[in-house]
C-alpha cells in the first residue's frame, strides 16, 4: 500500500488499479453478455430506439445448445484437453530433469547450454511454424493430435526447464547434500526431498505450459484441417466465421465455454501458484 | 568406534588453493574442532571427509580404509548443517526417519531410535510438527536428532550454532559437551568462534589460508602458541602485540620499543639470546597485564596513558598507549580509572611470548 494523502493513494493506486482491472474483465463481460443474447438485438444498429449494448433483458441459450449440437464442439474440447495434458505432462517431464541437471550438476558448459535452451524459446512460433509444417508432413503427423502434442514441447519444454532451473537453485544445497550423507544416491535424494520440495514450482510450470497449449493458435491452424481433429481456438474461429459472416452468439459461447478450464485450473492452483512464482522455499 | 586420518589432503577450486597439505589424525570418540577465519579451509576440508567435495590430493582415512572414492552415503557419518537443512515436507519424525529409511531399518527399530534421540534432546512433543513450526533452537535439535539417530562412525559439525542468539548458543555448547561426553561419537567440529573451540575441544585445529598453524588441546593453544596468527586468535580479548628489538645488557636479554624497556625472563632470554639486535614482536595478554605494585620488579615496568576504560562488570579493560602501541590491560573491576590517566602497568615475566617478527613464528 502506498504511504500518504489520500488523494495519492487516490491518483497512485486506486485509479489506476480500477482502470486496470475494467480493461482486463471488460472482454470477459462482453463475451458474456453476447453469449445470452438473443440474434434479434444482436443485429440492431447501434442507432435503433432500444439499443443496449451493456445488458439484456431477454437471455437465452440459443447459442450454447446451436454450439453442441451444430458443430463438433464437444469433439474439439476433447482435442484441446487431450493435446493440451500430453504435451504438458511430456514438457514438466523434461523441464524438472533438464531444470535439475542445470541448476546442481556441474558439468561443462552448463551456463552455456542453459542460455542455449532459453535462446531457442524466443524464436518466434510465428516463424517456427514453417521449418516445423515440413517436418510435420514428413513423418506424415499432419491432422492428428501427435502433430501439436509433438510440437508443443519445442516451446514448452525450454519454459518449463528455464523456469525450474530458477526454483531449483533456490532450493538450499545442503537440503541434497544432507540427504546424500543420510544415505540416499543422487537420484533418491532428487525424488525424495529435491522434486517434494520443488512441488509448487512444478505445479506453476505445469499451469502455464496447459495454459500456454491450451490457447495455442498458429500451429493448430496450420497442421490441423479436418473438423474433427481442431481444437478449439482454431474450431471456434475457423467453423463459426464463414467468409464474412461472423455468428456472434455461438462465436463468444465458444470463447466463454473454451476459457473454462483454464479458469479452473489457474483457481484450483491459485495457492501453489502464487508460492511457485514467488520462489518461496519454506524451511 | 572411528579414527579418521588426514594425510597430505589438498584441495583445488580451478586455480585457488583453499586446503594445503593438512595432516591431522583424529582419535576413537576425539572431539576435534577445526578453527579459523572465514575463507582459511575448513568447512571445505570437512566437506571433504563429508564426501561431498572431490579431494584434489592426499587421502582420508576412516578407520584405516581409504574413502576417497566412497560416496557420503557409504561413508557411515552424519553432519550438522549450519543452515539445519530439515526437509520442510516431512515433520520432525520423518526428518529423523529418512536416513534409517533410506538405509532400510525395520519399523519398530526406527521408532525406537526416534524415540531414544528425541528424549535426550528434549524434544518428544515436537515429533509431528512440521520445521517451519519450530524456532531456531528447537531446529537445531531436530538436525541433532536426525544425526544421533543413526549412530554413525563420526560426526560433522559445520558451524552449527552460528544461526543462533547468543544466549542459546551458550546454552547449546553447554549440551553439545554433553552429547558428546554421553555418545562418546567422535566429531569434527567447524567453527569460527574461538569460544566454541577452546570450550568444546578435546583438540583444536587452528587454520589459516588453507595451512594448519597449529594443533593442539585449548590449554596448549593459548599457553605456547606456534605462531603470533594463533597467539592472536585465541583468546579475549586478544593478545596485544609489540614490535620490539632485542639487545644485550650485562648478559641480560632485553626487549626494546619506545616507552618500554623489559628484561627478558631466564628461559625466554636462553631462547631468544641468538637474535640479539634483531626486530621481534612482543606478546603479552590482557589478563597478565596489571597495574603496578611495589612488589612488582622495576624490570617489567612501563608507563603507560589509558585511552578508553571498557567496562565489563567481571572486569575493567583499559586501553592504554605506550608509545606508539596500544595495549590492553585487564584489571579488578574495582579500579576507579578515567580516561587520561597515566598509569604505570607491570606484566608477569613468566607470560611474555615472543615472534620472530618476520616469520612470525614462536621463539
Amino acid at each position: 500500500m502506498i504511504e500518504g494523502a489520500l488523494w495519492r493513494r487516490w491518483v497512485f493506486y486506486n485509479i489506476p488499479l480500477i482502470l486496470f482491472v475494467f480493461v482486463l474483465l471488460f472482454p470477459f463481460y462482453w463475451m458474456i453478455v453476447t453469449t445470452f443474447r438473443p440474434d434479434g438485438e444482436l443485429y440492431l444498429p447501434w442507432n435503433a430506439p432500444n439499443y443496449m449494448p451493456f445488458w439484456t433483458n431477454n437471455p437465452t441459450i440459443e447459442h450454447i445448445l446451436y454450439l453442441f449440437e451444430e458443430t463438433s464442439f464437444m469433439r474439439w474440447m476433447f482435442n484441446t484437453m487431450f493435446i493440451a495434458l500430453v504435451s504438458t505432462v511430456i514438457s514438466l517431464f523434461c523441464g524438472v530433469l533438464a531444470g535439475y541437471a542445470l541448476a546442481r550438476l556441474n558439468f561443462p558448459y552448463a551456463g552455456g547450454l542453459g542460455t542455449a535452451i532459453f535462446i531457442t524459446y524466443l524464436v518466434p512460433q510465428t516463424l517456427l511454424f514453417i521449418p516445423l509444417a515440413e517436418i510435420i508432413r514428413n513423418f506424415q503427423l499432419g491432422d492428428t493430435p501427435w502433430s501439436l502434442i509433438l510440437t508443443y514441447p519445442t516451446f514448452l519444454i525450454p519454459f518449463c526447464t528455464w523456469l525450474m532451473m530458477g526454483y531449483f537453485k533456490a532450493i538450499p544445497k545442503e537440503l541434497e547434500e544432507c540427504a546424500r550423507i543420510d544415505g540416499a544416491s543422487r537420484w533418491k535424494a532428487m525424488l525424495y526431498i529435491v522434486i517434494p520440495v520443488a512441488v509448487p514450482g512444478i505445479l506453476s510450470s505445469g499451469i502455464i505450459a496447459f495454459t500456454l497449449s491450451w490457447n495455442e493458435f498458429i500451429y493448430a491452424l496450420v497442421f490441423l484441417s479436418s473438423p474433427d481433429q481442431k481444437t478449439v481456438p482454431v474450431g471456434v474461429t475457423s467453423e463459426l466465421i464463414r467468409g464474412d459472416v461472423f455468428f456472434w452468439g455461438p462465436l463468444m459461447a465458444g470463447a466463454l465455454l473454451g476459457s473454462i478450464p483454464v479458469a479452473i485450473v489457474y483457481s484450483f492452483f491459485v495457492e501453489h501458484y502464487v508460492s511457485g512464482l514467488t520462489g518461496s522455499v519454506k524451511g | 568406534m572411528a579414527e579418521v586420518s588426514i594425510r597430505k589432503l589438498n584441495k583445488m577450486f580451478d586455480v585457488t588453493h583453499v586446503v594445503k597439505d593438512v595432516d591431522l589424525e583424529i582419535r576413537d570418540k576425539e572431539f576435534v574442532v577445526l578453527v579459523g577465519p572465514s575463507g582459511c579451509g575448513k568447512t571445505t576440508t570437512l566437506r571433504m571427509v563429508a564426501g561431498l567435495e572431490a579431494i584434489s590430493s592426499g587421502q582420508i582415512l576412516i578407520d584405516d580404509s581409504v574413502v576417497n572414492e566412497v560416496p557420503p552415503m557409504d561413508r557411515d557419518i552424519a553432519m550438522v548443517f549450519q543452515n539445519y537443512a530439515l526437509y520442510p515436507h516431512m515433520s520432525v519424525a520423518g526428518n529423523m526417519a529418512f536416513g534409517l529409511k533410506m538405509r532400510k531399518f525395520a519399523k519398530p527399530e526406527i521408532e525406537t531410535r526416534i524415540k531414544r534421540a528425541a528424549a535426550i534432546l528434549g524434544i518428544e512433543n515436537l515429533l509431528e510438527r512440521k520445521p517451519r513450526q519450530l524456532s531456531g533452537g528447537q531446529r537445531q535439535r531436530v538436525a541433532l536428532g536426525r544425526a544421533i539417530v543413526r549412530d554413525p562412525k563420526v560426526f560433522l559439525f559445520d558451524e552449527p550454532l552460528s544461526n543462533l542468539d547468543a544466549k542459546l548458543r551458550v546454552q547449546m555448547r553447554v549440551e553439545l559437551k554433553k552429547l558428546h561426553e554421553r555418545l562418546g561419537t567422535t566429531a569434527i567440529y567447524v567453527t569460527h568462534d574461538q569460544v566454541e573451540a577452546m570450550t568444546l575441544g578435546d583438540r583444536v585445529v587452528v587454520m589459516k589460508d588453507g595451512w594448519v598453524q597449529q594443533v593442539g588441546d585449548p590449554l596448549e593453544l593459548y599457553n605456547t602458541p606456534a605462531n603470533r596468527f594463533v597467539a592472536g586468535f585465541i583468546g579475549s580479548p586478544a593478545m596485544n602485540f609489540i614490535e620490539a628489538t632485542l639487545g644485550e645488557n650485562n648478559g641480560t636479554v632485553i626487549a626494546e620499543a619506545p616507552g618500554l624497556r623489559l628484561t627478558l625472563p631466564g628461559s625466554l632470554a636462553a631462547r631468544a639470546r641468538t637474535r640479539a639486535g634483531r626486530a621481534v614482536t612482543l606478546g603479552i595478554r590482557p589478563e597478565d597485564v596489571h597495574i603496578a605494585t611495589d612488589r612488582d620488579s622495576p624490570e617489567f615496568c612501563f608507563d603507560a596513558t589509558v585511552e578508553v576504560v571498557e567496562q565489563l562488570g567481571s572486569e575493567i579493560l583499559l586501553d592504554t598507549r605506550v608509545g606508539p602501541a596500544t595495549v590492553v590491560a585487564s584489571v579488578e573491576p574495582t579500579m576507579r580509572i578515567r580516561s587520561n590517566d597515566r598509569l604505570r602497568l607491570s606484566l608477569k615475566p613468566e607470560r611474555l611470548h615472543l615472534f620472530d617478527a618476520e616469520t612470525e613464528a614462536a621463539i
